[in-house]
């Protein structure tokens, strides 16, 4: 396969030809958009882990005499559901669900991405090139059908969905990883670590790893956006969270039909996850040109 | 050149040889594997079931069953679906259309939009365009598909009642004119997250050309500045776009699945939704690996494809 990634390194030229001007503006509303996200993102965590407490409502009440309430009338800020439950208060712990399933997918999906990379980018060989076709393999699948596909054998907890999106998304970290560890493992560093005597594991972990960590952290963070995706797209269609637990996806699911009578109930949650993905990436993003200067993102 | 071709040929076998192996894995994965959807009865007794496992060839070795597996698929022979006995091809084969449709048409339009903000951007780079061009497409990329599915129907069917809500056509007009309105809507939807990948690789694409010593050349030559860029840099610019159709294949399959679903498309990713909520396993598994060919495939044609634009790029592979 061509690399497609790779970016012109040409472009550094063109960047330092005009330090101030147009340029400036853009970089700094790059980043600050990378900061504003951050903000966003800490302030969203923040509120879901401690607003629904001191809301007058509790996500799981129903009261059927306040059904279909409309946002900003009455008592219910954001309205409420079919059921009469507060959207705010639903929307918060769907937050704390959504949120988990991708933070806690990510780290699962770095592990197995960093392992995998690692082995195959340090000792390559037959079993090396076997994983990464492996990789390649697994990539050859849609996203969505894979998740679906297993998710109809499973158990739907929150559980088995992190396990499921964690094993659904951790082949680019793996090749990230394996193409970063095959290169510095070359370099004079690790060969002389090596010369020295240091063990294949120091080397690996305290040589290399540490070298890979920007582009791994760049990739994390994205990764949390995918989760955070994956999970509304499954919890949507009706694979992923079950109800009552409510998940930003979940929220969605019965929105479709009280489009005409109760826009709302598709509106919110959908922000919601649009503006958790946004903020992970244009972190990420803002990490990349941070981390990495001479790779201008694309 | 043919060594390239024949190169990238055989990875494709070893790839798709390692793609049924994890179809079949996944097959085997599900709780009861093959034989669930008789246990799913509840009135089979465990002798009934050892019987159907005998007669279907289950209690042989793993890897002897993975072979006749892969025999019975190269010929064609993709199992029967539970509900109504019809053959699997046979079932995809008929819903693909729709899906190809709706692939194609938002394609078109993605890389009409696309390639001229890549394109736009990367001459006025930096600007106040490439900035906001640069934002959009991030966000473009964040918006849960089925979402602005929904804000779509939302805005221009429930709001504005200009487009129908769903459905390939109405039932009996099927006129092209009636076609064409029903696919705008899931066509804009599926190609939001195309235009915005189209943009950022076209402008990436484009910044690394009008670097190269060809334009500097051109330029030192007089040529008019806007036959530069179009005659020389967009066409090149163009080449590795190739590549990228080929690899955006299995996202634009994932969002043809939501937007069929929201938008009631008689497609390949609807069937495959309501084949798992029939537990329909041949046909779930039959989709899994046909997509999973399809995107081999995808990616092979677009090598070739570039390789044949490229001559440059045959050699290193």
């Amino acid at each position: 396969m061509s690399t497609t990634a790779s970016t012109p390194p040409a472009g550094a030229a063109a960047q330092v030809i005009r330090p101030r001007g147009p340029g400036a503006f853009r970089r700094f509303s790059r980043h600050r958009l990378a900061a504003l996200s951050l903000v966003l993102i800490l302030s969203l965590t923040l509120a879901c882990i401690i607003v629904p407490p001191l809301l007058p409502f509790s996500d799981t009440e129903i009261d059927i005499m306040q059904r279909f309430a409309s946002p900003f009338t009455g008592p219910h800020l954001l309205g409420t559901d079919p059921l009469g439950r507060d959207t705010l208060a639903r929307l918060l712990m769907a937050g704390r669900i959504s949120l988990s399933v991708g933070f806690s997918a990510m780290a699962i999906s770095m592990v197995i991405g960093i392992a995998v990379g690692l082995y195959a980018g340090f000792y390559g060989g037959r079993i090396g090139a076997i994983l990464m076709r492996f990789v390649d393999a697994m990539l050859c699948f849609p996203s969505i059908f894979l998740l679906l596909a297993i998710s109809a054998f499973l158990q739907p907890s929150v559980g088995s969905i992190i396990m499921l999106i964690a094993a659904t998304s951790w082949m680019e970290v793996a090749r990230l990883v394996e193409a970063q560890i095959r290169a510095l493992r070359a370099r004079d560093f690790a060969v002389a670590a090596r010369a020295i005597g240091a063990s294949d594991r120091r080397v690996m972990f305290r040589e290399l790893l540490p070298n890979a960590v920007a582009p791994i952290v760049v990739a994390a963070t994205l990764n949390v956006a995918h989760a955070i995706l994956a999970e509304s797209y499954i919890s949507f269609l009706g694979y992923g969270i079950q109800p009552p637990t409510p998940s930003w996806g979940n929220m969605l699911e019965n929105a479709q039909s009280y489009l005409t009578s109760a826009p709302w109930l598709a509106i919110i949650p959908g922000a919601a996850i649009t503006l958790a993905v946004t903020g992970f990436n244009f972190i990420g993003d803002g990490l990349r040109d941070a981390l990495d200067p001479r790779q201008e993102a694309r | 050149m043919s060594g390239y071709v024949v190169r990238r040929l055989g990875q494709s076998l070893v790839l798709l040889l390692m793609v049924s192996m994890i179809g079949f894995a996944i097959l085997h994965l599900a709780p009861g594997g093959p034989l669930s959807q008789f246990a799913a009865g509840g009135d089979m007794t465990q002798e009934d079931l050892d019987r159907i496992a005998v007669q279907l060839g289950l209690d042989r070795p793993l890897p002897l069953q993975y072979v006749e597996w892969l025999w019975r698929m190269l010929q064609g022979d993709w199992g029967r679906s539970y509900r109504d006995q019809q053959p699997v091809l046979h079932i995809i084969g008929s819903h693909i259309g729709a899906t190809l449709e709706l692939m194609l048409t938002s394609t078109l339009v993605a890389m009409m939009i696309g390639a001229w903000v890549g394109i736009l951007g990367a001459i006025r780079r930096y600007s106040i365009f490439d900035s906001l061009a640069t934002i959009g497409a991030m966000v473009a990329l964040s918006i849960p598909t089925f979402w602005f599915g929904l804000v779509v129907i939302y805005v221009f069917s429930v709001g504005l009642e200009w487009l129908p809500a769903g459905n390939r056509y109405t039932i009996g007009d099927e006129s092209l004119l009636d076609r064409l309105h029903h696919l705008i809507g899931p066509c804009m939807v599926l190609a939001l997250v195309s235009t915005a990948v189209w943009s950022r690789y076209m402008r990436s694409s484009m910044l690394d050309v009008i670097n190269q010593d060809y334009i500097r050349t051109a330029r030192s030559k007089g040529l008019p500045e806007r036959r530069i860029l179009l005659n020389h840099a967009v066409r090149n610019a163009l080449l590795p776009m190739i590549t990228i159709t080929g690899l955006h294949l299995p996202a634009l399959l994932s969002g043809a699945l939501v937007t069929e679903t929201v938008f009631t498309w008689p497609g390949m990713g609807r069937l495959f939704l309501d084949s798992i909520s029939y537990r329909d396993y041949p046909v779930v598994m039959g989709i899994l690996v046909f997509t999973s060919v399809m995107v081999l495939a995808g990616s092979l044609i677009a090598d070739l494809l570039y390789s044949i634009a490229d001559p440059r790029m045959g050699a290193p592979g």
